[in-house]
């Protein structure tokens, strides 16, 4: 009776910390008193949502999240070599093309996909214009597929040719690799849907002399770490979506050395390093591999209704969850609350495309929107509002990464593992930064915005979960 | 159409501010198109494809700024100038505050050395959210009611076996740890710990405590039903228990209206098996019970069980508290023959408006005892129930805060306006000679009560007048110095109003009993 282990009698005398639910004057009385109180801005859950804390099948969904978020932030992604996709991308096929978001046909593609295909399928030699491309792709000569059935994720039409260079993230910890094209920079680029000689010249220039020299570099350093660069950047300002600059600079300074060391010419070594230099986003294409490598060791745990990829095709919102990898639960992509170039409107726009969410789901990105004040014009302007968006997402994630962190936050772990039952008890979507493409195949990007995922498909993975 | 362009040279902003002032500019009237770009070749090649660029503009490095718009020539200098005072101004935040956690859980999350959780959200939400605290390791308090019987008794039972406090449901008061929650009372930090089952009853023994200079550990609420039959004091016996092994509390006062003898024997067997002095106060108990130890006291009044426990922290004999009372009784007597000669002899009647349940009983308790039938909407036996409400009858009390009267509206201790019209209502009624009111000051309470009062109590009185009667009306204050109402100020202004302030509310009802028998 009473023993000091009871938390009773130690709880006396203590400082008292409060959670609020519900009237709000009790919260400010006690905040007249100086007592630490957080008022919780309460409503009523909805009333067709149950809490789902165990599977029909018996697994304890909580357990098995906790496994999965587990695994997720335990990963060691690191860049361990360049490769060329049909060389290094299982599955890949000299007629494949690897696409962003979940499946879709030629038929429902839109502009900037197809604008992309278009584009490659020249840059490959397979046509000799974007016309010829679109006849053979009528043909049936193509095949067609998501990067997420390849291990690979790609920004916006997120399309990947047979005879790309591509990094090769690697997650030291469970082994399994993730593949990315190497960032084109921003302007008239294939991945949004431009084609045209400045676009083949642009690729062939990364293939014929970025990707040799990055290549030689990383086998002469060995791995380099990239949960470390992104913790890193996180620090100096990046959220590594929608902002890279920290994150490039620092994979310029890991990769300098060797560069040097393995690159004979010192024009092409110059060109190597103005490119990466003139493109804030080029860490953009590791970080989003090194989220799919975290994040696949979590897929096939029983029960885990934690989100594993979220990703856009320009027609299409999918996203699977980590107890049921193979199946897409699907909603029509959104439309963008933009920012626009110059000579461009809303009217130019695209839906929502890229895999480029894989950050977001992976712990990063928009969610660590709080890092990156210097973006915050994204989502509405001050410091606070970043702020305000990170502690949103704390509502619907599982955890708090264990080595993302947020200095603004006093150093809190960033939100990480979207889970769809938090999604569905809250009413609150995730909500994401991108960038737009123009609608039309061949123009290239428009502007840049901000918006929510779409309910549905959260909606129906909720549902599945019931049936597990 | 005109275009013109402007270059600021080494000015760095990052894009996405531009693109937001860009966004601005165009939405001017006579405006078609407007640009910010940092000078980089991508950027230029972007202009490039809407107009020639200047020499200028050209001659951009990626650390200058180029503002170009393009739009009625009147116009564009005009924009311009919309952009550059753009540049400068600081962003404000779209949602304006703080992001508030949706839910308890994430609010944990970002507070998490949280230990307790204050719930007042309906009730139908209630047990899952009480749940959702103690499976936390969380504390709770909750003022909720309308919570099933066997959803208090598993959370209570939950809380017992995992060492936590579960205070409620329909806990409106408790002060822990020195911090007032919900509607409770500045007190001071000192050696009595309380645990009681009823809100008022709580803060005016805390209150009363204060004045006598003590303080208290722990005032702990546990909501009306837990001394029942069903939840058979899980919670006070649980919370006696802590407060046993409490090293700062020295003495513990236990407060609740009389339990069955069953739930009433786990208690006193409880405060027995700790040598702590105790004072125990079971309201409407017909004869005090003897004592099952020296340890422990049983009190009549709520005033008695402060005073008492006063006098047990000071070292002086309990019964010294009786020669005090004694003394009490002899003044309050002569006050009452005073104000007894201003009735005229057709006034007869007292009538209670409180707004405080236990205190509203403890009224119509001292009342009883020498007027017999009290009538009221919580009567102390069934057959003295109002039949309406709204219609006093004989001697009478009115508990405002029950449901009849709050249902729809605030409750009589933040909002004085039913309070208010049942006065007059009174005044107007030639057989009624006192008003009793309680008035309770604290946290949860209304900010001035004698502003709204103190006006209503003269138009009352002069009611009265007109009608050629004086109409006594005796109130008791609940309250400190150190509450955000401040006792005495209230208590000068309810003076002046014309009210008589009693020490307690004990002590007004029994000013009230001795004015309509004393020898005329």
């Amino acid at each position: 009776m009473g023993s000091s282990a009871d938390p009773l009698s130690s709880f006396f005398g203590k400082p008292l910390a409060v959670v609020n639910v519900g009237l709000a004057a009790f919260a400010e009385s006690m905040e007249e008193q100086n007592i630490a109180v957080v008022d919780v801005d309460w409503q009523p859950p909805p009333a067709d949502v149950p809490r789902l804390v165990r599977t029909k099948s018996g697994v304890m969904i909580d357990e098995a999240n906790a496994e999965a978020v587990r695994r997720i932030m335990s990963g060691r992604p690191a860049i361990v070599g360049l490769g060329v996709a049909r060389d290094v991308i299982p599955g890949m096929t000299d007629n494949m093309i690897l696409h962003a978001g979940p499946p879709i046909t030629w038929e429902r593609m839109c502009g900037p996909t197809r604008g992309a295909v278009m584009g490659a399928l020249v840059y490959e030699g397979l046509a000799e214009t974007p016309e010829d491309s679109a006849a053979m792709v009528e043909r049936g000569e193509i095949v067609f597929d998501p990067c997420h059935h390849h291990h690979a994720v790609g920004p916006m039409a997120g399309v990947v040719s047979p005879s790309m260079p591509v990094w090769i993230v690697e997650n030291l910890e469970y082994g399994n690799r993730a593949y990315c094209t190497l960032n084109e920079g921003l302007g008239k680029v294939l991945r949004y849907g431009a084609y045209g000689e400045e676009v083949y010249k642009r690729l062939h220039w990364m293939a014929d002399d970025l990707y040799p020299t990055l290549a030689d570099a990383v086998e002469l350093s060995g791995p380099i770490d990239l949960r470390g660069m992104i913790a890193q950047a996180l620090h100096m300002g990046d959220e590594c979506h929608n902002r890279n600059r920290a994150g490039t600079s620092l994979l310029l300074r890991a990769l300098g050395p060797s560069l040097a060391r393995t690159c004979a010419d010192q024009e092409r070594l110059a060109q190597v390093i103005e490119f990466i230099d003139k493109n804030d986003h080029f860490f953009l294409n590791l970080s989003m591999p090194a989220g799919k490598a975290m994040l696949e060791p979590a897929e096939r745990i029983e029960g885990s209704t934690i989100i594993t990829v979220m990703a856009r095709n320009g027609t299409d919102f999918g996203i699977r969850l980590a107890g049921d990898p193979d199946r897409w639960f699907i909603a029509p992509a959104g439309v963008v609350e933009g920012l626009y170039l110059p000579g461009f409107t809303a009217e130019d726009a695209n839906p929502d495309i890229g895999d480029s969410t894989i950050t977001e789901t992976a712990g990063f990105g928009g969610f660590a929107m709080a890092a990156a004040p210097a973006i915050a014009s994204f989502i509405g302007g001050t410091a606070q509002d970043a702020i305000n968006t990170t502690r949103e997402m704390y509502e619907i994630c599982f955890a708090e990464h264990e080595h993302f962190s947020i200095p603004a936050l006093e150093f809190r772990g960033t939100p990480v593992g979207m889970d769809v039952r938090l999604i569905r008890e809250t009413g609150i979507l995730p909500k994401l930064n991108t960038g737009i493409a123009h609608k039309t195949p061949g123009i290239g990007m428009v502007g840049a915005g901000v918006l929510r995922a779409p309910e549905q498909c959260f909606i129906d993975a909720f549902e599945a979960v019931k049936s597990w | 159409m005109s275009i013109k362009y402007l270059v600021k040279t080494s000015q760095y902003f990052d894009s996405v501010s531009l693109m937001n002032i860009a966004r601005d500019v165009r939405t001017l009237d006579s405006i078609d198109d407007a640009a910010l770009v940092m000078g980089t070749d991508a950027n230029k090649s972007l202009l490039q494809q809407v107009s020639a660029l200047t020499a200028e503009a050209e001659a951009a490095s990626p650390t200058d700024l180029i503002l170009m718009v393009k739009g009625e020539a009147d116009a564009l200098d005009d924009a311009l100038a919309l952009a550059e005072k753009l540049l400068t101004q600081r962003p404000t935040s779209t949602h304006g505050e703080t992001h508030r956690p949706r839910t308890l859980r994430s609010a944990v999350r970002a507070q998490p050395d949280t230990n307790l959780a204050v719930i007042s959200v309906a009730g139908a939400y209630a047990v899952a959210e009480a749940w959702n605290a103690l499976q936390r390791g969380l504390h709770v308090l909750l003022f909720s009611d309308n919570v099933p019987i066997e959803d208090e008794i598993a959370l209570k039972q939950y809380a017992v076996e995992h060492g936590l406090l579960m205070m409620g449901p329909g806990a409106g008061t408790a002060i822990i740890n020195g911090a007032a929650l919900g509607f409770a009372n500045v007190v001071p930090a000192g050696p009595v710990g309380i645990v009681s089952a009823a809100g008022t009853g709580l803060q005016e023994v805390s209150t009363i405590l204060t004045r006598e200079g003590v303080g208290i550990t722990q005032g702990i609420g546990v909501g009306g039903r837990d001394l029942s039959d069903e939840v058979g004091g899980l919670m006070m016996i649980h919370a006696i228990r802590a407060l046993q092994t409490d090293p700062a509390t020295e003495v513990i006062a236990a407060i609740s209206k009389v339990p069955s003898a069953a739930v009433s024997e786990k208690v006193i067997d409880q405060l027995v098996e700790d040598e702590k002095p105790a004072v125990v106060i079971f309201m409407g108990a017909g004869e005090l019970p003897d004592s099952p130890a020296s340890t422990v006291h049983f009190a009549n009044t709520l005033e008695e069980a402060a005073l008492t426990a006063a006098a047990l922290v000071k070292g002086i004999d309990a019964a010294a508290v009786q020669d005090r009372l004694a003394a009490q009784r002899e003044s309050l007597r002569a006050q009452a023959g005073e104000l007894a000669g201003r009735l005229r002899p057709s006034q007869k009647y007292l009538r209670g408006l409180f707004s405080g349940g236990t205190l509203c009983e403890e009224a119509m308790r001292i009342w009883s005892a020498r007027l017999g039938d009290i009538w009221s909407n919580g009567p102390l036996k069934p057959e003295l129930r109002l039949p309406d409400s709204n219609k006093s009858y004989r001697h009478c009390a009115l508990d405002l805060g029950e449901e009849e009267f709050t249902v729809g509206r605030p409750h009589p201790m933040i909002d004085n306006d039913l309070r208010i019209r049942r006065l007059l209502q009174e005044a107007a009624d030639p057989e009624v000679a006192v008003i009793q009111l309680d008035v309770v000051l604290g946290y949860g309470a209304y900010p001035d009560p004698a502003s709204e009062l103190g006006p209503a109590i003269r138009e009352a009185r002069e009611i009265a007048a007109r009608d050629g009667r004086d109409l006594l009306v005796i109130g008791a204050l609940t309250g400190t110095e150190g509450d955000p109402q401040n006792l005495s100020r209230q208590a000068r202004a309810f003076e002046s109003a014309g009210i008589v302030v009693a020490s307690s509310n004990a002590a007004a009802s029994a000013l009230a009993v001795m004015i309509l028998t004393a020898d005329a």
